[in-house]
């Protein structure tokens, strides 16, 4: 059974709503109930951006995800923030190339990739999000590359369908990566 | 089966709006509201309406009085502050009996408060939507999908007793994305012969007035006004029980903190506590028969809102004041945690009132 709440956090900007915005779609196309919530508070403009995803085969309650069961951090002051607010048994991605946690917790499963370095090194510059987007569908087992590609489809607007390409391949150097 | 749509609940309503043959709408930007205009904004000329951005929320609802008047199924939203902006218009088209749709997409007061989710409405939209002896429907959704069901309702509902009604939602349920499913946009929209929509003299004119200067006049309108009162009470209350047949501590709590009290008492239940959740949708009129009969295994009552307590004292008034009715909220823009709901759940489970 799955009954998740899924956090992402960086800088706005990074594109943590949208990736957000992808996992959920990825949660609908699964049939899940699934839910996304931004911040929309003054932090967004500049500073930090969060959204809470929860994808669950009941309908789902509280759409704040204030425990997440996982935590995707790109950057540093998202995972000091949140780090700590992740249940036991958890799972916590980060960006190993702007994050350089001091704690790391032994009681859930942190994983980390260079996804901005990865990212840059095959031209595909601001895409680290989908790069640990890519990750954590590898941690989740949730599903085929397929599911992500019309989750994509279906995220991007009709004008900028173009740039499901390259996400896609910053997802699968993701996927690919260990 | 339609398409599951993953959409903000502040869009999806106001796509469902144009599906329940809104064509008139009236609006001023604010926060967390703002997507609702722009929606409209985009889709109102496509489907042949009109969008409006008003030079404030005072002529906003002013203008949609305007197309209410004309017949035309018509529609405003705002937030907290705007909507206190717009009590004077309210109270004008009950006085007018007209029908409109308001959609309060609330933040934290009072005065500009902040921009997070809150409750902190209730008292207004039920109790003192404006001056004068009024009432308006007033309907509660939890989920984008039920936004989008309760806009039908709610302008079907007004224009059957020509009354404003409104959405009374918060600032989560606006931002948040979930999937719905739209209802088939309506075809014929009822008839409205009282309109003033010009008549070419084929008919004598219509009137739409507040102004009574006769009190006995006044005072026969106001009370053929409370006699329909009382059967949308008897006939339009919604409300919905969750596994509350047995339950010890009955929940009450409406909208975005249903979510969050129906998650404290599944977690109540996982640990054997009889706890069950009663969500009222319409608030106006309030679904006292509803309450009271999910209410009858309850050794307590606990409601929960993102305010300082408002809805409690109708649900104290509801079960007559002979069960222990207690309150649990947070304000100012914080959302209470179903943690902090189970709490309350556990520590009254107990026998600990306070």
């Amino acid at each position: 059974m799955i009954d998740c709440g899924i956090l992402f956090a960086g800088f706005g900007g990074q594109g943590v709503l949208f990736t957000g915005k992808v996992m959920a779609y990825v949660g609908l196309i699964l049939g899940k109930e699934v839910s996304w919530m931004p911040s929309y508070g003054p932090e967004m403009r500049g500073g930090t951006a969060n959204c809470g995803v929860c994808i669950s085969d009941k309908p789902v309650g509280s759409p704040v995800v204030v425990e997440p069961d996982t935590l995707v951090a790109m950057n540093g002051p998202a995972y000091d923030k949140f780090v700590d607010a992740v249940k036991p048994g958890g799972i916590v991605l980060y960006d190993s190339s702007i994050v350089h946690p001091e704690k790391i917790r032994d009681d859930v499963k942190t994983c980390s990739l260079p996804a901005t370095a990865l990212s840059a090194e095959k031209g595909l510059s601001g895409l680290a999000n989908m790069v640990l987007l890519g990750r954590l569908f590898k941690e989740m087992a949730w599903g085929e590359i397929e599911t992500l590609k019309t989750a994509l489809k279906e995220s991007i607007p009709p004008a900028r369908q173009h740039m499901i390409e390259r996400n896609l391949l910053a997802f699968k150097l993701g996927f690919a990566g260990n | 089966m339609a398409q599951r749509l993953l959409m903000k609940g502040n869009e999806a309503v106001a796509e469902a709006a144009i599906r329940a043959g809104c064509r008139h709408f009236y609006g001023y930007p604010i926060t967390p509201q703002t997507e609702v205009a722009a929606y409209m904004s985009k889709r109102m000329p496509k489907v042949g309406g009109l969008f409006l951005q008003a030079e404030s929320e005072i002529g906003a609802i002013n203008m949609v009085m305007g197309s209410a008047a004309a017949g035309k199924r018509t529609m405003t939203s705002s937030s907290s502050p705007g909507i206190s902006l717009k009590t004077e218009g309210i109270s004008f088209l009950a006085g007018s009996d007209l029908p409109a749709v308001i959609l309060n997409i609330q933040r934290a007061g009072p005065g500009l408060g902040g921009i997070q989710p809150s409750q902190a409405d209730y008292n207004q939209a039920v109790k003192a939507a404006g001056h004068g002896d009024f009432k308006m429907l007033v309907f509660t959704p939890a989920t984008v999908q039920e936004m989008c069901d309760c806009v039908f309702t709610v302008f079907d509902l007004t224009d059957k007793y020509r009354m404003p009604g409104m959405l009374l939602c918060d600032g989560l349920l606006g931002q948040m994305m979930e999937p719905v499913v739209f209802p088939e946009p309506v075809e014929g929209l009822p008839a409205k012969p009282w309109a003033v929509n010009g008549h070419r003299n084929a008919r004598p004119g219509n009137l739409v007035n507040s102004l009574y200067l006769h009190p006995e006049a006044l005072e026969a309108r106001v009370r053929e006004r409370f006699e329909m009162y009382k059967t949308i009470e008897e006939t339009e209350t919604q409300a919905e029980c969750f596994m509350t047949e047995d339950a010890e501590i009955v929940v009450v709590a409406y909208g975005a903190c249903a979510r969050i009290a129906r998650s404290a008492v599944t977690a109540a239940r996982e640990a054997g506590i009889k706890a069950g959740l009663f969500r009222p949708i319409t608030v106006w009129p309030y679904p006292k028969r509803e309450l009271t009969g999910a209410a009858k295994t309850a050794k307590a009552v606990l409601t929960v809102e993102m305010s300082m307590g408002q809805m409690v004292e109708d649900v104290r008034a509801a079960l007559e004041y002979k069960k222990p009715v207690e309150f649990f909220g947070r304000t100012g823009g914080v959302v209470p945690t179903p943690a902090g709901v189970l709490g309350e759940i556990t520590r009254m489970a107990k026998g600990e009132w306070l």
